[in-house]
């Protein structure tokens, strides 16, 4: 086996990486133009003539793809309590590279049945209550979904005692079910392994298809899988190098991965909620640099954006409502519109930084005061990542990323403290996780000499 | 898991987690399923452990003179929360000073706790009494 290449179907782009497993090395990249209209090949046809012109025609041993075309893996997560199953369903998804729409918890309302319905998501995660807990919720809910007209497939991941009447509740309603361990068996534990698979399996199976990817998929000599999780893999793998962090700044979404335990690094810290897995992604589906631009800017504040770019805020809307109207313009190096660009870009890695991150409170106690943690502490990772158009194709990418580290202004934040910068400059972290999944010493050497670590 | 559920935990800004094992043990060994929060547990965090874990009864100890302030409104907020049928305990050091150890259990009475067991009171007793309330068959 020597030469493989790597296909990510994105929503705008495909993208090919040609390897050679034998010099490990990358040989060329390339990529092309898709839209919704035209074939999913046409794209991949013409990246592919691109990199024929740069290293000429090989024979490829392997093809491997990820996919987040068509809006990527759409999931809704539903659980009980907000902090608990809810949480751990949350993680379950967002860790199998799904775009989360929605979380939702308690009993579902009518309002909430119907945008799950107009959501049309992709895959609905159901779980809620730990196993021999609450069962009312979780058959509640079940009965609701399998009266929308939206035929999704559900994951249900919850209490044990009640999955199977779940199920045949959702079977009676024409959805496909596939049960799985619960993600919250006893209390605080999160088990979120086991759904991520599932929804893995089901992305293979059905959504694949679903989302018209059937003609790439037979030209694939593995099956396609989400982009995210790729990207994931890519991260887990590169955690022995040190605690990690990636940063995946989108149009749309913001992606955010952390390969870190996590436990507190302050003194007289006491961890409380729910323990957070060693490896996490999460998406915000609110921040992006193109399609999220309203919410992005709902969400720093139009004079804030402005003051950090050094420009007037009237001249910063100006930029903006450009890129509203039309998501495919780009700036020119040296204008106001570039600036713009860096800024909503840097803002997107603070904000999904910080939610990502947990957080201190401070309590006074009889032993004095004492610092209450929930999620992860990032205050020690090693190596933070950046990654995604808008960042590695900015000269001030190193500046973008400083935006995710730890201010004075706001201590009570567990924000990485002086991590080295890495720029994923070749946009190979998606290759590079497919790479992993046969290959795993070469996907590590290939990333080790690219970042530098 | 048909055993009987309960949620434990040293409330509010306390730290004493001697009392919390013994607690506990004692719960474990009469055949319990224990949920324990540990020390510094707010009352959000014992409804949610009781709501995802369909728990019968939350125990909550305080021991540094705190307990009244930590534990009001905790009934109010399980009913709220559609916690009605769980019992609420409540036992330690609760108010600082030489009060009436009558007048402490008449005032977390009044805050809706089912039962009061201030610090003289063995584990035993409280083992045997929740347990009738709950209908728990304690193993021996």
């Amino acid at each position: 086996m020597r030469y493989i290449l790597c296909a990510d179907f994105g929503s705008t782009y495909s993208k090919l990486t040609a390897v050679d497993l034998q010099t490990r090395e990358i040989l060329a990249t390339s990529k092309a133009y898709t839209t919704i209209e035209t074939h999913i090949l046409d794209g991949y046809n013409n990246a592919l003539a691109e990199l024929e012109a740069k290293i000429g025609k090989l024979e490829y041993d392997r093809r491997l793809a990820a996919s987040s075309a068509a809006g990527g893996l759409k999931m809704i997560a539903v659980g009980l309590v907000p902090s608990l199953t809810s949480n751990a369903a949350k993680m379950a998804a967002s860790s199998a590279g799904a775009k989360l729409m929605a979380t939702y918890s308690y009993e579902l309302s009518g309002a909430e049945a119907a945008a799950i319905e107009a959501a049309k998501p992709d895959i609905l995660l159901l779980s809620g209550g730990i196993d021999g807990g609450n069962k009312d919720v979780i058959l509640h809910n079940a009965k609701v979904l399998a009266g929308l007209a939206h035929d999704m497939p559900v994951i249900v991941a919850g209490n044990k005692s009640a999955a199977e009447q779940a199920r045949d509740t959702l079977e009676a309603g024409g959805k496909p079910v596939i049960v799985v361990e619960n993600v919250m068996p006893r209390f605080g534990e999160l088990n979120i392994m086991p759904a991520k698979s599932a929804i893995r399996d089901l992305f293979i199976s059905r959504i694949v298809s679903a989302k018209g990817l059937d003609d790439a998929q037979a030209i694939m000599s593995a099956e396609i899988v989400p982009t995210p999780l790729a990207v994931f893999e890519a991260c887990e793998l590169l955690a022995c190098k040190g605690e990690l962090m990636a940063v995946d700044v989108g149009g749309a979404t913001t992606d955010v991965y952390s390969m870190t335990d996590g436990t507190p690094t302050g003194a007289n810290t006491i961890e409380k909620g729910l323990k957070e897995p060693f490896a996490k992604r999460s998406v915000e589906g609110d921040l992006g640099v193109r399609y999220s631009v309203p919410s992005l800017v709902g969400e720093a504040g139009l004079e804030a954006l402005a003051a950090n770019a050094g420009l007037d805020p009237a001249e910063v809307s100006g930029w903006l409502d450009a890129v509203c109207r039309d998501t495919s313009v780009v700036a020119e190096r040296g204008t106001p519109g570039a600036a713009v660009d860096d800024e909503l870009a840097a803002s997107c890695v603070g904000i999904s930084v910080a939610r990502h991150a947990g957080r201190l409170e401070s309590v006074y106690t009889v032993l004095g005061e004492m610092m209450i943690q929930t999620g992860k502490d990032l205050g020690g990772v090693q190596i933070l990542i950046g990654t995604g158009g808008s960042v590695i194709n900015s000269p001030g990418a190193e500046n973008i990323l400083r935006r995710a580290l730890a201010t004075a202004e706001d201590p009570f934040a567990l924000l990485p403290r002086n991590p080295r910068l890495v720029i994923d400059t070749g946009n190979i972290l998606t290759a590079m996780g497919l790479l992993s999944g046969i290959n795993r010493d070469a996907a590590l050497a290939i990333m080790s000499r690219e970042f530098g670590l | 898991m048909a055993n009987t559920t309960v949620v434990l935990g040293v409330i509010g800004a306390d730290v004493h987690a001697v009392g919390n094992k013994i607690i506990d043990f004692a719960f474990a060994n009469a055949g319990y399923n224990v949920i324990n929060l540990g020390v510094m547990v707010s009352q959000e965090e014992f409804i949610e452990a009781a709501l995802e874990s369909d728990a019968k009864a939350i125990l909550v100890s305080s021991l540094y003179g705190h307990g009244e302030i930590d534990c009001r409104g905790l009934r109010a907020k399980c009913d709220e929360a559609g916690l009605k049928d769980v019992r609420v305990y409540v036992g330690g050091n609760l108010v600082i000073g030489k009060v009436d150890t009558g007048m402490v259990v008449e005032t977390f009475k009044n805050m809706g706790f089912d039962r009061v067991f201030p610090s003289n009171v063995p584990i035993e007793t409280a083992l045997r009494e929740i347990s009738e309330d709950l209908g728990h068959t304690i193993k021996s």
